[in-house]
């Protein structure tokens, strides 16, 4: 077989996938292939950069947490690392209902990178190579290998493409312009033409970090002190709890100023953002600390968190104030903020350019419509962040084994995982920002929660190939437990004994008039499981964990329910398939603007179509009709 | 295909005349009507294909004596279990018999849906696929223009209004669920209380102005016309009695159009008092001519007002023209000045019924009404029943919103987290969107966003 003319050399190890990148997406993706039985080789161009983190030192947060949950249960690495190297750890907003709860770490970076590395390195079936990838090679619209920088041929089946805020990339500050990736990283030059030439649309997105400052210039005496939760709670569900509790390190707070913002409001002129020297699209959920100024010019002050980058290094990052502005604007800028008065600036905050593509020319598998065998996951699909782009990975990594292997390929639907609110938000939604995991964009969030993505995905993961028997098993005990613990206290009866009304006094609750169910009482909000215990005596021995699923089941279970009935509704149309090769044109009846973006978008389900910017109900109806007419 | 709702509509025409019929259809069917017939049996319990005479109440009150058929599926034409009531005709008793099915389990149906379950459940051969898209598709158009162009402007401010604080609500709690560091919901729910109970109030007061009609222009969409200083303004004034338009006797005094809704022996005439038609090339008078043109065009009836005083002009001639293929009563107007035209002179121009009046003294009205309401009962001027249903589904909206916002106002004070009100905030959302024709969309998100600074 010749893949080119002029091809130098052959590689003649053989693989079935070639993985381009090994950030959070090509990591997950390399390794699920390699699990799955795949002849897998990984491109970096840097040995260094595997699995780096080169903006924030967490992982997890806001609905980030319940993506990092959905990896885990899937059988993905991410969560399994993060539990190793993290430092500080945190369940954010555990004042609010269950749906909401995010856990969040912060990770030692050097030491986070450094696992995954290991965990790659000792994977079989996966080589590791640095390199520059710079063609995607194809026969008759199929992947057939990849050429790198040396002109050497690696043929493989399929190839997933994970380059992050690596192509084309140019970082700024002030009139600085760098043609390099983060941190000072060689960028990846050539393979954006290459992709053009193949016929994918490209956009340009933008995005920043602050600056790091060394930790012995800052005085903390100025700074409130932000400790991590007391006991911490694992990412993975294969960490033991107990083996996890360990010292952590704080995060620090503190505010800018009027002063601060003169500074910036004064030099506002020289900062790219706004000169135009700076051409794509930033995220509007993390604006520069410029870009909040303008927009929010009535508030008199923005929090700023110091977090360290591991325990290894002096770095600290400063959240809230990433900036292009020019290296002297910005020692003066975090100057001004109490407690940085005497701020060494180790590494300048940057705004990053870089090559990404319109992910609508996706199937919502991550494959590429128009090229078969070519698969695509993270930043360079128009997301931000390591846990959308973990995410990613493992989804694009799983399709492209299981499609080598011959089998059904897996898509998660909106009612059964953040990721799958993630991906058909990108494969169906034009956007022209980076776009971020939200709990608002997750329509059924209260059955998607962080605390029961076992529940929602292990099974999948152990149909796969990625979860083993024993783990499985586990989770089937665990809710066999649950469903008959709770049909058990919807059966138990309590009296109105002296008991249980001085149990009831004691956390404030109105005394019973007549008997009631455990469950009943459980339903008070000041009630729980747990606290009744003492008048519930025939209760066997539950984990935190059931407990705390039982709690959310029969507290919440009026909503639970509606949810769910709203989900049947939107499972119907998710089943209903449009044929690949239906023609548009001749659907009688829709509206112009609907045939064009059902033209342009090529929706595989009704569902996905009815999610279409510019498809309206009545359009819906005509082509349900216009289906079974053609069935 | 099993389809879990159950939806009902108006299957006959809505007239004053003949009987009216209640279509519902859907695995509920028989739960719905179980909960409103009042008769010897039980609906649910009788066999396919049987009529049972009953009453059908809402509560406590008798709306209506009613026949009650009832085809279980597969045996209907939906294919689904399907309930026909039968009532006497009458634009009301059809109405509230609608309304009650809906206050108990149903809701109303999409336009054309009847038809589409039909197809999708195998009860129509495949070849008349494009005839019911073509169904499907007609009454939306139709839906669609009627549920958003007869929204009265001031309650579609209002809507949106409600919207906006919604939406807006919102949009603040999410942004502190998603970045609980930066933004506080410390004491936050007394606040939306407050907000809640206002918007309460105004959703109530839109929902009795929707039972009282006043929400769309529901009726005979009738069109006042004529050349400046006819007399039409004087004319709505004599109908409506009162001061509605201004008066005056300088031509093009309407420069814009006025509506006003009126009750003519039981027939709901809404009626539209459109700017003088002539030429002009004063810019703002040229705006109002315009409109009244096509307010024309869409007109159900036109009352086309002649100044007998003058000779026929251009300007009367052309709107002879425009009218000749409409449904159209012709007032000779100030027949208490001396006429120069004759209604012999106009019958050559026009034939349409013809009356002389005097809308300054308020002669000659009486007999116009006469007129209208024999063309009404006569069947010559219809409109369309879509317009009824348009409204009901309002109501059912609104209704929706009032809940949901309940709902939340309920969660707030069993101390439920933040995370829950926003699930019902954006019910609401949603139900009052359907009323103004706007869809969700990145609506929270972007509100999100310019709202509210998110942190990092």
């Amino acid at each position: 077989m010749k893949y080119s003319a002029n091809s130098v050399w052959e590689n003649k190890d053989v693989y079935d996938v070639a993985v381009i990148g090994a950030g959070h997406a090509g990591c997950e993706a390399a390794l699920a292939c390699a699990r799955l039985g795949m002849r897998t080789i990984v491109f970096t161009v840097s040995m260094e950069s595997v699995a780096m983190m080169p903006c924030n030192p967490n992982i997890g947060g806001t609905s980030k947490g319940h993506l990092v949950r959905e990896v885990d249960a899937l059988g993905g690495e991410m969560g399994k690392i993060i539990d190793q190297t993290f430092i500080q750890s945190k369940m954010l907003n555990r004042s609010k209902g269950p749906a909401v709860h995010s856990l969040r770490a912060q990770a030692d970076k050097a030491r986070y990178s450094t696992a995954m590395r290991m965990v790659l390195e000792n994977q079989e079936n996966l080589d590791i190579k640095q390199t520059e990838v710079t063609e995607i090679l194809t026969e008759e619209g199929k992947v057939t290998g990849v050429r790198i920088v040396s002109g050497a041929v690696y043929p493989c089946r399929a190839v997933i493409l994970c380059t992050g805020t690596y192509l084309k990339a140019r970082c700024i500050y002030g009139d600085v312009s760098l043609e390099t990736g983060p941190n000072g990283l060689q960028a990846a030059t050539h393979l954006t033409d290459c992709l053009k030439n193949l016929g994918i649309r490209m956009y340009r997105f933008k995005t920043g970090t602050p600056a790091r400052i060394d930790r012995n210039s800052i005085d903390f005496s100025k700074m409130e002190e932000q400790k991590g939760d007391e006991y911490v709670t694992p990412f993975s569900f294969t960490t033991d709890p107990e083996s996890i509790q360990r010292e952590q390190v704080s995060c620090w707070l503190t505010y800018t100023n009027e002063r601060t913002h003169e500074i910036i409001r004064n030099n506002l002129d020289r900062s790219p953002l706004f000169s135009g020297m700076i051409e794509g699209t930033g995220p509007r959920y993390c604006p520069s600390i410029e870009d909040k100024i303008v927009k929010f010019a009535d508030k008199d002050r923005h929090q700023v968190f110091i977090e360290p980058e591991g325990e290894s290094t002096t770095e600290m990052y400063i959240g809230g104030m990433s900036s292009s502005l020019p290296e002297d604007v910005q020692y003066e800028m975090y100057r001004s903020v109490p407690g940085l008065e005497h701020a060494k600036i180790m590494r300048n905050a940057y705004a990053i350019e870089y090559d990404c593509i319109d992910a609508r020319q996706l199937y919502p598998t991550l494959e590429f419509r128009e090229i078969e065998g070519l698969y695509s996951a993270g930043q360079f699909n128009g997301s931000s962040g390591y846990e959308e782009a973990a995410a990613q990975g493992l989804i694009a990594g799983i399709n492209a084994a299981l499609k080598m292997k011959g089998g059904e390929q897996i898509v998660l639907d909106r009612s059964q995982a953040y990721i799958g609110v993630l991906i058909d938000d990108l494969v169906t939604k034009e956007s022209h920002e980076p776009y971020r995991m939200m709990t608002s964009r997750a329509e059924y969030r209260l059955l998607l929660r962080q605390d029961n993505a076992d529940q929602r995905l292990t099974k999948i993961g152990y149909e796969i190939g990625l979860i083993p028997q024993e783990r499985y098993e586990r989770l089937l005990e665990k809710e066999k437990q649950i469903a008959s613990e709770i049909e058990r206290v919807e059966h138990v009866n309590v009296g109105t004994s002296e008991a249980v009304q001085n149990l009831l006094k004691q956390y404030g609750s109105t005394p019973l008039s007549s008997g009631s169910t455990i469950a009943e009482l459980i339903r008070r909000p000041e009630l729980s499981y747990e606290i009744l215990a003492p008048i519930d005596p025939q209760r066997p021995n539950v984990s935190h964990e059931t407990s705390e699923q039982i709690n959310i089941n029969i507290k919440y279970d009026g909503y639970i329910k509606r949810q769910m009935r709203q989900v049947e509704q939107f499972k119907k149309m998710e089943k209903k398939r449009i044929p690949e090769d239906i023609d548009y044109d001749k659907v009688k009846s829709l509206r112009i603007e609907a045939v064009q973006k059902l033209k342009e978008q090529r929706p595989v389900s009704i569902g996905q179509a009815s999610r279409i910017s510019g498809v309206s109900p009545a359009d819906i109806s005509v082509l349900l009709v216009y289906l079974e007419s053609i069935r | 295909m099993k389809t879990t709702q159950t939806i009902a509509a108006i299957a006959t025409a809505m007239t004053d005349s003949g009987i009216g019929i209640v279509r519902i259809s859907g695995p509920e069917a028989f739960d719905v009507i179980d909960r409103i017939y009042k008769g010897k049996k039980k609906i649910s319990e009788q066999p396919s294909h049987t009529v049972h005479y009953g009453w059908i109440k809402d509560g406590e009150d008798t709306i209506d004596e009613v026949l009650v058929m009832i085809m279980r599926g597969p045996h209907s034409y939906t294919g689904e279990d399907t309930i026909e009531i039968n009532c006497h005709g009458g634009v009301y008793v059809v109405k509230k018999i609608l309304e009650t099915v809906i206050k108990n389990g149903a809701r109303t149906a999409e336009p054309g849906e009847f038809t589409k379950r039909a197809f999708l459940n195998g009860k129509m051969d495949l070849s008349r696929a494009e005839a019911v898209i073509d169904v499907i598709h007609a009454k939306n158009k139709y839906a669609l223009k009627n549920s958003v162009s007869q929204l009265r402007g001031a309650v579609q401010k209002k809507i949106g209004k409600i919207r906006e604080e919604i939406l807006y609500h919102t949009a603040y709690i999410e942004s502190a669920l998603d970045d609980p560091e930066h933004i506080s919901l410390d004491g936050y729910g007394e606040k939306l209380v407050d907000k809640l109970d206002e918007l309460l109030k105004t959703l109530q007061k839109l929902m009795k102005d929707a039972d009282n009609g006043r929400m769309i222009q529901e009726g005979i969409r009738t069109v006042i016309i004529g050349k400046p200083n006819a007399g039409k303004s004087s004319l709505l004034n004599a109908l409506v009695g009162e001061e509605r338009a201004i008066v005056t006797d300088i031509e093009g005094t309407t420069r814009d159009v006025l509506e006003e809704s009126i009750q003519l022996n039981g027939i709901s005439l809404n009626i539209v008092d459109t700017a003088g038609i002539r030429k002009t090339e004063d810019i703002v008078e040229k705006i109002g001519v315009n409109k009244a043109k096509d307010q024309m065009q869409d007109a159900d009836l036109v009352i086309f007002v002649v100044d007998a005083s003058r000779e026929l002009d251009e300007n009367d001639f052309e709107i002879i023209r425009m009218i000749r293929e409409k449904k159209a009563v012709v007032l000779l107007n100030k027949s208490d000045l001396e006429t120069k035209i004759s209604k012999e002179e106009l019958k050559q121009y026009l034939d349409k019924p013809m009356i002389e009046i005097s809308a300054k003294e308020e002669e000659g009205i009486h007999e116009l009404e006469t007129i209208l309401k024999d063309m009404f009962f006569q069947g010559e001027i219809t409109f369309n029943d879509e317009i009824y249903i348009t409204n009901i589904r309002q109501k059912e909206a609104l209704g929706k919103a009032y809940e949901s916002l309940q709902r939340v106002k309920d969660s707030v004070e069993a101390g439920m987290p933040e995370d829950f009100y926003t699930i019902d905030l954006m019910d609401a959302y949603e139900a009052l969107g359907n009323i103004t024709g706007e869809t969700i969309g990145e609506d929270l998100v972007n509100e999100i966003f310019s709202k509210f600074c998110m942190g990092k």
